[in-house]
């Protein structure tokens, strides 16, 4: 990898390994938060019973260390593209006819949400399903989101950079048809990087 | 002593906050967890990082909650129970005999803190430029939610409720004729104190307009219409009556109804409320994202170190300081869905605002997120006794421009001070 050119291109296995005093720093602060009066009608807002409930689990009952492990066990990837880092796994199935599938969350979700379907989705045999529903799935992180790194000029974010940084083929998958499928939110973001992804594509594919 | 008395008693208040109240606060700033820098070069993504870094390096280091303490306590302070609420007021009496009684109302982000330098102007004109018969009693009471007043715990505490609670603060201190004056929230408190026109109130005046004429109260609350859209919108309805400034106005107001304070705090305060209490820094951005003339007023007196008026670096952060040691970032966004909550069901069961016949004077101040026409003023206020453009002060203009605006006062009360005597 000597040229700048490769170097940008590059691929490299990713994994998360959070610092124990980050972790000590969060808990610290949810155990010392100052917490409004409650509502006085609930249509103001989230509630302050459930909000105190979830900030007790979080500090007390939650393990980071366990998801992390859980997280950590995917195949993880970071690569620039667009001077930005993109964080992606990439979990390939073993039927070789598989169609690559790139699933793209929304806010305020993350690759978390999509964890569940990575088995369904490339081992559709395991679960009833045929060989012939197989999918690569590509599950990238928006950028600004999780671990891709955060757009740092005023040229970095648009709608039409979203859209090269989903067509760029440095994955390995060959020009195949790609299937679009706007996920359940319909999120502006997500559904705005599709629209941009299908008005790009050949006719035949949209 | 029956319950009936204890209730209406009026004590002395002070404030006094303790030291570790004031160290916990300077250890939440300096522990603030930031954002990376905004990717434009302005104020299009909102408050900038520049601004905050400055703002929280000097509220951690710098800033003497003491003093703003010491400022206030210099004042008369009381507390009465209204309603089943405590309402805290400041209370100055002019030593000039016939000193007109005046009720002034502040609004949200602010506090009473907004009005006092007007209290030297007001109270004792002889010495601010003024005549012995330019003398206003002040009365400056916290809203409900807001500062010292208490927090309602029941639902209902909308500005028409305000309004009634101070028509009977009023009436407890003895005062038998009084004008009122607001902005912002204070403006919507002003004007219904105007419309339930409870005996002894002479007049009002306002530097916000908080009623609209008809189509264009509808189309404003009526639902999301892009600014575009609701312009040409209005104007239509409006038609050949489209006055000069009603078309910039309408696209301000329209702006204004897309800021995400002014539709998060009606939909959602106690959401956004979790964060404001938690956090300082979060607290003093929300704030300072009010509207875009006082932001960059106080991005440069923090930034470039150069304030506007009274606009002080130890002003802004002793007015943040307020909303923080009172915990009222909720409470006080709650006023929103409130007074959202009774024109929604007013607009649903076309039911009209009440009759307005008491005069009214308005001063428009050019920083204001909209500059109210003249045309929209006379068409909700049929007794338009005093308009004025002044020549600069924006939305905070008691607390930018003190002296122009006791000036303002004298002049638009000065017709009433013989009225119903």
């Amino acid at each position: 990898m000597s040229s700048t050119a490769q170097t940008t291109t590059e691929i490299r296995t990713f994994t998360v390994s959070t610092p124990e005093d980050e972790l000590a720093d969060l808990r610290r602060r949810v155990a010392a938060t100052r917490w409004p009066d409650r509502e006085t009608d609930a249509s103001q807002g989230v509630q302050l019973d459930t909000i105190q409930a979830l900030a007790h689990y979080w500090a007390r009952g939650y393990d980071w260390r366990k998801f992390e492990e859980r997280f950590v066990a995917l195949p993880h990837f970071i690569t620039e593209i667009d001077g930005v880092d993109i964080h992606f796994i990439h979990v390939r199935s073993t039927h070789a006819d598989a169609l690559p599938l790139i699933v793209t969350h929304g806010w305020p979700g993350s690759t978390i949400e999509q964890l569940k379907i990575i088995e369904p989705l490339t081992n559709p045999t395991a679960g009833g399903a045929d060989a012939a529903d197989a999918f690569h799935l590509v599950i990238p992180s928006l950028p600004g989101h999780g671990f891709s790194g955060k757009p740092h000029t005023r040229q970095a974010q648009s709608s039409s950079r979203l859209d090269r940084c989903r067509r760029k083929p440095s994955v390995g998958h060959s020009r195949r048809p790609t299937r679009l499928q706007p996920d359940a939110g319909d999120h502006r973001w997500t559904s705005g990087a599709l629209c941009a992804v299908r008005s790009a594509l050949p006719t035949g594919t949209r | 002593m029956s319950t009936v008395e204890t209730a209406t008693e009026i004590h002395p208040f002070n404030v006094s906050i303790p030291d570790e109240r004031l160290s916990d606060l300077r250890r939440r700033i300096t522990a603030a967890q930031w954002p990376t820098k905004e990717l434009v070069e302005d104020s299009s993504q909102g408050v900038q990082l520049a601004t905050m870094q400055e703002l929280a390096r000097y509220w951690g280091s710098d800033y003497d909650w003491r003093t703003t303490e010491a400022r206030l306590n210099a004042l008369p302070q009381f507390m009465t129970e209204i309603d089943g609420l405590d309402i805290h007021f400041i209370h100055v009496k002019s030593q000039h005999e016939n000193a007109l009684p005046l009720i002034i109302t502040h609004g949200w982000p602010g506090s009473v803190l907004e009005l006092l330098e007007v209290v030297g102007p007001l109270t004792d004109p002889t010495a601010h430029g003024g005549g012995a018969e330019d003398a206003f009693d002040l009365v400056l009471p916290s809203l409900p939610g807001y500062g010292f007043s208490g927090q309602p715990t029941e639902l209902g505490w909308d500005p028409a409720r305000v309004a009634q609670a101070w028509a009977e603060l009023m009436n407890r201190l003895g005062y038998t004729r009084y004008v009122a004056q607001g902005g912002d929230q204070g403006a919507s408190v002003t004007d219904a104190m105007a419309r339930q026109a409870p005996d002894g109130l002479l007049g009002i005046h306002l530097n916000w307009l908080s009623a609209f004429p008809q189509e264009v109260g509808a189309a404003l609350f009526g639902g999301l219409i892009p600014a575009g859209i609701f312009k040409r919108v209005v104007i239509t309805v409006l038609g050949a009556q489209a006055k000069k400034k009603e078309p910039e106005a309408l696209d301000a107001l329209a702006a204004l109804f897309r800021r995400g304070y002014f539709v998060e705090m009606p939909e959602h305060p106690q959401t956004i409320g979790y964060a404001l209490t938690d956090t300082p820094v979060g607290l003093a951005a929300w704030m300072l994202d009010h509207d875009a003339d006082s932001y960059e007023k106080i991005s440069r007196a923090f930034v470039d170190d150069q304030p506007s008026g009274g606009l002080t670096r130890d002003r802004i952060v002793g007015n943040i300081t307020l909303y923080w040691l009172t915990n009222t970032a909720t409470s006080s966004a709650r006023l929103y869905w409130e007074g959202f909550r009774t024109i929604f069901a007013a607009i649903a069961s076309g039911e009209k605002p009440a009759e307005l016949s008491l005069p009214v004077a308005f001063t428009v101040f050019p920083g204001e997120i909209f500059e109210a026409p003249r045309s929209w003023a006379e068409k909700v206020y049929p007794n338009l006794i005093y308009f004025n453009e002044a020549d600069r002060g924006g939305h905070f203009a008691a607390w930018e421009e003190p002296q122009l605006f006791a000036e303002e006062m004298r002049a638009a009360f000065r017709s009433l001070r013989n009225a119903g005597s």
